[in-house]
């Protein structure tokens, strides 16, 4: 039988090989001739950090068709000139079987503006400053607006009162802004496609109803809108669900005569609205000429025959 | 049948087994919008109080849409084994439940009884399972499948390589391709989401495909993923290679006129891709599933989305499919609000799946208008493996250019693996190692390097 003191260094010498610190279990390490660890190196002299001037670079500005992560790639020429023909996150090397950790920090940026652009609201300043009173849908949050397409189609009383009030009755076009699914592409792009769009149809003569913003609109809620105000044509400037490539694509959705409940065959889009799709003074105009050929025509969606 | 019970005292009283079954549902916000969900959290256990007195033959005998107005009901109904059906039709779904859990249950006894339920007792036993219980069971019932390879078999967990790309460019596409086997994905299917999907362009992607498949001796199936009647008619004018036959499918007659397709359709494709397909079968069919699809095309007939996604399961059997993908956060927080309720909706129709007798899968996924994000979907996809899904959806880094949304990435089908134990399909698994892959399951330092396909 091993005696009690003979044991209890057998467990110290153990302990104190697997590097355990602060253990009750064996104060008196000393015997056991395992050095004590330091208490001096770790605490007591701090290594003076200093703070550089400068910033780290965007890791939004990487261009994920030129990255190229892997090391030692077998012919690294030849599928980086492949790769250039994919908008996707290739050639991004790996650390063990998990991701390097600048791919995994560009992927969070991308996803984390896209989940500002879907649950932020837009800036009440930039509204004013274009000019637009805001109205809403039967949704009183973002999250009924997300869960209750239904009631994003529908204008809540003091909406229709509102705009019975304000706008102008019987338009040969309305036009309004709403966020739909992206804040940030109101952000981004209104402020360039709506004066391109009025001025376009300026130019054609056509006069332009009392423009707005619809916040927790979907798409549908134009019809109600165009039955009210009695507008001819229809166009709402409308956030679109984001990806992790862009959050600030915009889509402009047009009618004529649009009315709650037609099919859906009667609607004409424009979308990919935004800075590295259909540039936004662009859109401007050409949403300008597919009025004015509904105007012309008499007629939207499917059977309109594009100029 | 008895449809009243106390809480606290307090009775709750419902009108139909609809009724119970919806508010038996944990919170979903599909059942919300359908107007259908419980009220209370209480109601909501006292729906599952009930729910776990029915019994099977009551739940036999109340098909969500009734049986004359709907052939999947119709196929459901006609497809039990009416012998097994009688030795359990007296069981309560609590009964059920708890011999589905027990540890003298085997895989066979599961295999047998499945020929004697219908979706409405699978979907009732779901809704009485936790989701460590809906894993349990779930393990217990491997189903495997065998279409060029075999997947679901014990100790392999295979994936799906998606290279989808914006505008279906060849080079693109073939870029996510190289790079996917090289991590080792891609041994349940090589399966695009077409952008175009005329009859030509699908052929065409085919082609390229089987050519890559051929060239390189990769042991696995492809398929573009295309309307049924387009694969069909690209085998007849082009010749194409498939595999496998594709469909989006859902769980009722009226669901499925959504998705323009018939149990006649299905027919025709399982025929003509064994007879002209390049695939050795039997399993020559892919389905694609989800919670919400048929609240969606106004063809839930007032039922909750879990009982419409166990019929869809249901009417998916009787093609034997090689894969069943729930493709669980596709559709949007109006049918599946968070990450809780995704990760809930995976694990449930992950069971419901292998219950009904099918090789599932699960495409872990999510829109950016859901209030999730990519650690959500890598927990949802450990849970998945460790419940025995057979395979798992891989893109670049989880981003999916195309369809726009997030799912599991390259990475983690080798990083799953490596946790779990668990290996790819097996002559795949062989590929892997004499490509330089991987080694003895575990990833290379040559792993990842999509350029290795280039030097040929």
């Amino acid at each position: 039988m091993i005696e009690q003191n003979a044991l209890r260094e057998i467990i110290e010498q153990v302990l104190g090989e697997m590097n355990v610190s602060g253990m009750n279990a064996a104060p008196k390490t000393a015997q056991t001739g395992v050095a004590a660890p330091s208490t001096s190196g770790s605490v007591a002299v701090a290594t003076k950090t200093t703070i550089d001037d400068g910033f780290i670079p965007d890791v939004t500005d990487v261009d994920i068709r030129k990255q190229y992560l892997v090391e030692n790639p077998v012919n690294g020429p030849a599928y980086a000139e492949l790769k250039l023909h994919a908008p996707c996150r290739l050639a991004i090397g790996k650390a063990g079987a998990r991701y390097k950790t600048d791919p995994m920090l560009q992927f969070r940026a991308a996803h984390s503006a896209a989940q500002d652009a879907v649950f932020s609201a837009v800036d009440t300043a930039f509204l004013e400053k274009m000019g637009f009173f805001t109205i809403q849908t039967m949704c009183d949050n973002k999250d009924i607006f997300l869960t209750r397409p239904d009631l994003g189609r529908r204008l809540n009383e003091e909406a229709i009162k509102t705009l019975n009030e304000k706008c102008t009755k019987n338009p040969k076009v309305q036009i309004y802004v709403s966020d739909g699914l992206s804040s940030a592409a109101v952000a981004a792009n209104v402020a360039d496609v709506y004066p391109s769009l009025v001025q376009g149809l300026k130019s054609y003569g056509i006069e332009v109803g009392t423009p707005f913003f619809l916040e927790y609109g979907r798409v549908g809620a134009m019809d109600q809108i165009t039955e009210l105000l009695g507008a001819e044509v229809t166009c709402v400037l409308i956030g679109e669900r984001p990806g992790l490539i862009t959050a600030e694509s915009m889509s402009a959705y047009m009618t004529y005569k649009g009315t709650v409940g037609m099919p859906e065959a009667r609607r004409n889009v424009i979308s990919n609205i935004h800075k590295d799709g259909t540039p936004p003074v662009e859109a401007g105009a050409h949403i300008a000429e597919v009025l004015k050929s509904m105007l012309d025509q008499k007629t939207s969606g499917t059977e309109l025959v594009k100029a | 049948m008895k449809l009243k019970t106390k809480l606290f005292g307090h009775n709750y009283e419902f009108k139909s087994l609809c009724e119970v079954m919806a508010k038996a549902n944990e919170e979903k916000s599909g059942d919300k919008l359908a107007g259908i969900a419980a009220d209370s959290a209480e109601e909501r256990v006292a729906a599952k109080v009930v729910l776990s007195h029915v019994t099977l033959e009551d739940l036999r005998n109340t098909p969500a849409v009734p049986y004359e107005e709907d052939e999947v009901t119709r196929i459901i109904q006609d497809g039990v084994n009416e012998t097994i059906y009688k030795e359990i039709k007296n069981q309560t779904v609590g009964e059920f439940r708890e011999w589905l859990l027990d540890g003298t249950t085997t895989e066979a006894m599961i295999r047998r009884t499945s020929k004697g339920l219908t979706a409405e007792m699978i979907a009732a036993t779901a809704k009485l399972m936790s989701n460590l219980d809906l894993i349990y069971a779930g393990k217990k019932m491997p189903v495997p499948a065998t279409c060029n390879t075999t997947i679901g078999l014990p100790g392999t967990f295979a994936s799906r390589l998606q290279p989808n790309h914006t505008t279906d460019d060849p080079k693109g596409i073939m870029a996510s391709v190289m790079e996917g086997f090289s991590y080792g994905c891609g041994d349940a299917v090589l399966g695009l989401n077409p952008v175009d999907d005329s009859v030509e362009s699908v052929a065409r992607v085919l082609k390229e495909f089987d050519e890559f498949k051929n060239k390189w001796e990769i042991p696995t199936q492809i398929s573009v993923l295309a309307h049924v009647t387009t694969q069909i008619e690209a085998i007849k004018k082009f010749d194409a290679p498939i595999d496998m036959i594709f469909q989006s499918i859902s769980g009722s007659q009226k669901g499925n006129e959504a998705f323009g397709v018939t149990p006649q359709m299905l027919e025709d494709g399982r025929d003509i891709v064994l007879r002209r397909g390049t695939c050795t079968g039997p399993n020559v069919m892919y389905f694609e599933t989800g919670q919400g699809a048929e609240l969606s095309a106004e063809a839930h007939n007032g039922w909750d989305q879990v009982t419409m996604e166990a019929r869809t399961y249901g009417f998916g059997k009787k093609y034997a499919p090689f894969m069943v993908n729930t493709v669980v956060g596709f559709i949007g927080p109006e049918y599946l609000f968070d990450g809780k309720q995704v990760t809930r909706a995976g694990l449930e129709d992950l069971f419901m799946g292998k219950l009904t007798g099918l090789p599932m899968g699960c495409d872990a996924c999510y829109t950016n208008h859901i209030k999730t994000d990519q650690n959500d979907i890598e927990n949802l996809a450990t849970l998945l493996v460790a419940q025995g899904c057979n395979f798992l959806i891989s893109v670049p880094q989880g981003d999916d250019c195309m369809l726009m949304y997030q799912a599991t990435g390259y990475h983690d089908m080798p990083a799953l693996r490596e946790v779990f134990g668990l290996r790819p399909i097996a002559e795949f698994d062989c590929w892997l190692e004499k490509m330089g892959f991987s080694e003895n399951g575990k990833l290379t330092p040559l792993a990842g390097d999509a350029s290795v396909f280039l030097s040929k």
